[in-house]
């Protein structure tokens, strides 16, 4: 080999060398970037460790009230779920190896429950609740179910039971106030759906007979389990965000389901329903109407409309994480403005508004609250925490972006290091596992970080993680993380809403007599 | 040896674009390899045309994708560093076109198809990674490795 043989056959080789001086610059250039930012933000690692919720010692046994919509997914949470849905799972995977809800659905957590009773006013879901609840081996259609789950005809009868140790319940909010402290009186633990009550003086009668009867309580938003909230609080209290002062909350769907206009089941009629029961707590009894029994949310006499109902949502998350709680006052107003006839529905057009608004004052605290809600409409819009120096976006991700004004990062800005159109934090759990949501509402409930979070990098449902922690607390007698004080907060805060909303007025709250004006 | 027929400015801007190439696979696998929240799950899920479902299917298996992982770092990188200082550089083509059409074929510049990995510019039907493979295919026809390149050694006579 000569000179020339070798200059020819090495003359590219130093390239590499090229390569390797200029990944090692970039490197160390990005790294001291992030390493300075990093040591500026204070914030702990990226990955957040989670010990699966306990569930050792004797089964509990649950009652469920309740098996409508929220009903169904609140038992799947506490693993049970009807046979044919299983199999219809079953077939979709086998179809699309992408659609995961069968194989997610096996991987949760076995919470060492049973469900011993059910109860609804309308046989069909009974029917339902009662093959979901013994269907203990996870199993699709032709498996075997467990017979002795009892279907109770009155919900006291099952608070009656000694083979029930708590209730889940999933009914109409008219309903609530009632059922919780009459479970509470019967010494039952409880897991109650949102809106906490129907009305403002249901509020404090709930929160005073469980403070009373010392039952686990838990208020079912299950945001509290989503991860990415855990690392906001973290933001704000290593005060990222500088002075919080406007914080945006929203809700939008647009779909008949999002906006409550729910099907009606063609099987139901005053035979198979218990209609004189279902409006017992009404002032004003109306007549059998199937309308109102699916779709009771559209109107006062059951609920409270967005504001118990999805506001109620949002405000725990910024709850969560900024512990506000009430607000001095609360404005709203809102209308129906696009369910507004009768193409929409049967007989009787809805009452609560499909478009609406809330603004919630914290003078005490330096800052405001903005709720706003369209049915008619998903524009994704996340909630923003905004304070002087940065913005905080969060959903199941969270994001924080430097404000061009800030004071605290002003330096960072000018020489580079921070860029305000760049997050200076993003925090993305699971960030490498597959997503495959599916319906438009459930997109919808994944981006506001109620639908899925992650633990240790695993996809788990909230709603699982929400009744888990709640077995938990009954079984070591502790606090669950939406306990009964979250819940007089989000009560109040809610009926305040409402009362602004149906008054036209601006209502007020008194923290001393702790009474709303 | 066979002297190739090429004029010294014809042989060193062949090499010049193989270097490049090369220097792009290389970077694009290294900065993979370097990067720990890197996966082509995105990739393979944004895929459309003809070869969706295969990439969706291969996105949708944890023991592909992490094959799929390991291969696509790997090749990018050997593929790369191959071509930079041309050793079984006609392999390295070769397996480089492959890459390059598995790329073309995940994410094709068709008529009505758009793709949340956003592009840097505007295609149709003929995008970058297209002109890339076409650019080892000229490469393959015009051997340099034989002239300037480790493989100088190698088919040495």
């Amino acid at each position: 080999m000569n000179r020339r043989d070798l200059l020819k056959g090495m003359a590219t080789v130093p390239v590499l060398g090229a390569m390797a001086y200029g990944t090692w610059r970039k490197r160390r250039v990005d790294h001291i970037k992030s390493h300075k930012l990093a040591r500026e933000l204070n914030m702990s690692s990226e990955s957040l460790e989670f010990s699966r919720y306990k569930h050792d010692g004797d089964a509990i046994k649950i009652g469920i009230i309740g098996y409508g919509i929220r009903g169904t997914q609140l038992m799947k949470g506490a693993g049970f779920v009807q046979p044919e849905t299983i199999q219809q799972w079953k077939d979709d995977a086998a179809k699309d190896s992408r659609n995961k809800r069968y194989e997610d659905f096996l991987q949760q957590d076995d919470l060492n429950v049973k469900i011993r009773g059910v109860c609804d006013l309308f046989d069909v879901h009974a029917d339902r609740a009662m093959a979901a609840a013994g269907n203990i081996g996870r199993e699709g259609s032709g498996g075997t179910i467990d017979g002795s789950v009892k279907r109770y005809k009155t919900y006291h009868d099952m608070l009656a039971s000694k083979d029930i140790d708590a209730v889940i319940i999933a009914t109409p909010d008219h309903w609530h106030a009632r059922m919780v402290m009459d479970a509470a009186r019967a010494g039952k633990h409880v897991y109650s759906e949102k809106g906490f009550t129907r009305t403002l003086q249901e509020v404090y009668d709930v929160r005073d007979e469980v403070k009373k009867s010392g039952i686990i309580y838990q208020l079912g938003h299950q945001g509290r389990q989503t991860e990415s909230y855990i690392k906001a609080r973290e933001a704000v209290d290593k005060n990222l965000l500088g002075k919080i002062n406007l914080v945006e909350v929203c809700t939008n769907r647009n779909s008949p389901n999002g906006a409550w206009v729910y099907d009606i089941h063609p099987d139901a009629n005053e035979q198979t329903v218990d209609w004189a029961t279902f409006e017992e707590p009404c002032e004003t009894k109306h007549p059998w109407s199937p309308e109102r029994f699916f779709r009771w949310r559209c109107w006062w006499d059951y609920g409270t409309g967005l504001s118990g109902d999805l506001l109620t949502h949002e405000y725990d998350a910024v709850n969560q994480i900024l512990a506000m709680g009430i607000p001095e006052t609360a404005i709203a107003s809102g209308g129906v403005y696009y369910y507004n006839t009768k193409q929409f529905f049967v007989n009787e057009v809805r009452e609560v508004p499909d478009v609406w608004n809330t603004v919630l004052e914290y003078p005490h605290l330096d800052f405001t609250l903005m709720y706003s809600a369209s049915l008619a409409n998903n524009h994704d819009r996340g909630k923003t925490i905004m304070g002087h120096d940065a913005s905080m976006e969060m959903g199941n991700s969270l994001s924080i972006y430097a404000c061009r004004e800030s004071t605290r990062y002003k330096e960072k800005i000018q020489s580079g290091l921070i860029d305000p159109n760049v997050p200076i934090y993003t925090y993305i759990p699971g960030r490498k596992n597959v997503d495959s949501v599916t319906t438009a509402t459930e997109q919808y409930f994944a981006s506001r970080g109620l639908l899925y979070t992650y633990r240790n990098g695993r996809r788990v449902d909230t709603t699982h993680l929400h009744i888990a922690e709640w077995i938990e607390s009954i079984r070591e007698n502790k606090q669950p993380s939406c306990n009964i004080d979250q819940a007089f907060e989000e009560g109040i805060t809610a009926a305040m809403a409402t009362i602004a909303t149906r008054e036209k007025r601006t209502v007020s709250w008194d923290k001393d007599k702790q009474t709303v004006i | 040896m066979k002297r190739s027929n090429f004029s010294n400015r014809q042989q060193w801007a062949l090499v010049i674009l193989r270097v490049a190439i090369g220097w792009h696979f290389l970077y694009e696998g290294i900065s993979k390899l370097l990067n720990p929240n890197w996966s082509s799950l995105g990739y393979l899920m944004d895929s459309e045309g003809i070869f969706e479902g295969m990439f969706h299917a291969l996105a949708g298996n944890a023991t592909a994708l992490n094959i799929m992982d390991f291969l696509n770092i790997w090749g990018l990188i050997l593929i790369g560093a191959a071509l930079i200082v041309g050793l079984l550089t006609r392999i390295a083509l070769i397996s480089g076109i492959v890459l390059l059409a598995f790329y073309y074929l995940s994410h094709p510049a068709i008529i009505g198809v758009s793709y949340a990995i956003p592009s840097e510019g505007s295609y149709l039907w003929v995008n970058k990674n297209l002109i890339e493979l076409f650019a080892l295919w000229v490469l393959l026809l015009f051997p340099t490795w034989k002239s300037i390149g480790l493989d100088r050694f190698i088919f040495k006579k």
